[in-house]
């Protein structure tokens, strides 16, 4: 297999799309727009990043042949499920999407709403993962299979978004330190 | 738009849910934590990463396809009025996953500098000239058989103040998504014969030697075109899958 590398400092020259922040358009009903800020161990922002994001629709499906329920319907076909934001010079993105709906696993039990998000940047030689949940989903969070791996609370807390006072959602990350967000090995 | 939430998941004839899954590399990418590479200090996470079984969201992926391409993406000597500065080159492979199998209809994206070693970015301040005629970034979408191809400019070397005296060995940079989000890659591709390769902390990071030789595209003289360019043959491999079932 090909060993990953570090996406280096330079890839805002190809990676980042005009349209890429907007998994739906902004005027589609019921979108919601996710902000947040990426930080490393110092607490100090960190201005260039890449956030890229990957969900199911709000029916909790996927517009993939791998999900065996078959193609997304008809009714969100604009919807993308795949959202690029790179970090601004105040180490914040946005990602504009539609809240996915719960989606079910291999081993009977129902996956909480959530986003899979990937981080990259210079001093990641490889990319790392997360996961955004919603913080109106507190009885679909407890019963979530990927949480309830999570031993601690507090380290389960920094996978759940907060809400903002004008409606955003906002999902900080921390690379290092005592708030450390959680990172999966996939 | 308002839809059912379907719950439950169609099985297969025995009763069995069957879902991909894909390989875990063990021991194949670099640490996040690496010495030589000082911008790792602060950006690596220090807690064990937590195992994530697969699920539907990491076995799908986007599938992005043909409308992002446009015709100038994959020859980089052609976005603009004049030819570039510095050697031509083709750059050609096939992207397959560690079963072999193609890889098909998946964006490949591409940046590199210029011959003269430089980033066409506002944050690039190593005093090498532009090239007015180069932008140094690319696109492609994979064939049936995952195979890719781009024409382009050698890209040369640049220092990058990691370390007294350091130089990146010449490289260019290669996205991928596969088709899960579990295969998606990020990675450089490097030159034979390159003196840096020994010297550079990135490349070497890469811990198995075998692993780290693949970063490296063949010359391959079949592929050079006479009077014209250069070619280089790299093949990527990506992660590969088994259906598994469950109970």
């Amino acid at each position: 297999m090909t060993p990953s590398q570090t996406v280096g400092p330079y890839f805002a020259m190809r990676l980042p799309w005009p349209d890429g922040p907007f998994v739906v358009p902004e005027s589609t009903p019921g979108a919601i727009t996710i902000i947040g800020r990426l930080y490393d161990g110092a607490g100090n922002i960190i201005p260039d990043g890449l956030i890229e994001t990957w969900q199911a629709s709000p029916d909790g499906r996927f517009a993939h042949p791998d999900d065996p329920r078959g193609a997304t319907p008809a009714g969100y076909r604009s919807f993308r499920g795949f959202g690029r934001c790179p970090t601004a010079p105040d180490g914040s993105y946005r990602i504009i999407t539609l809240k996915p709906g719960p989606v079910p696993a291999w081993d009977g039990s129902i996956e909480a709403p959530h986003l899979d998000v990937s981080v990259f940047a210079r001093g990641l030689l490889d990319r790392v993962v997360t996961r955004m949940y919603f913080p109106d989903e507190m009885a679909a969070n407890a019963a979530d299979p990927v949480l309830c791996s999570i031993g601690s609370q507090q380290r389960r807390d920094t996978l759940i978004a907060v809400p903002e006072p004008e409606g955003q959602l906002r999902f900080d990350i921390r690379l290092q330190g005592d708030r450390e967000t959680v990172f999966f090995d996939v | 738009m308002t839809a059912d939430v379907s719950t439950s998941l169609t099985t297969s004839e025995d009763g069995k849910l069957v879902l991909p899954s894909y390989e875990r590399p063990a021991g194949l990418h670099p640490p996040l934590d690496f010495d030589g590479y000082r911008s790792t200090a602060l950006r690596h996470p220090k807690r064990p990463l937590v195992l994530l079984p697969h699920r539907l969201t990491e076995v799908t992926g986007p599938l992005l396809g043909d409308d992002l391409i446009t015709a100038t993406d994959a020859d980089l000597t052609t976005q603009h009025g004049g030819e570039p500065q510095g050697q031509r080159i083709i750059v050609t492979g096939r992207v397959v996953d560690s079963g072999g199998r193609p890889v098909p209809d998946t964006l490949i994206e591409i940046w590199q500098t210029n011959a003269a070693g430089r980033y066409r970015h506002s944050r690039e301040h190593h005093p090498a000239p532009l090239d007015p005629n180069f932008d140094g970034i690319g696109r492609a979408i994979t064939d049936s058989a995952g195979r890719y191809r781009f024409i382009t400019i050698q890209p040369g070397s640049y220092p990058w103040g990691n370390h007294y005296n350091a130089w990146r060995p010449a490289h260019i940079h290669f996205s991928l998504f596969g088709r899960a989000f579990t295969q998606r890659l990020v990675t450089q591709m490097y030159f034979p014969g390159d003196p840096l390769l020994p010297l550079d902390p990135i490349f070497n990071s890469v811990p198995d030697e075998k692993a780290r030789q693949r970063l490296i595209a063949d010359f391959d003289i079949e592929l050079t075109q006479p009077e014209w360019a250069l070619g280089y043959h790299w093949d990527i491999v990506l992660r590969g899958r088994d259906a598994t079932a469950f109970e």
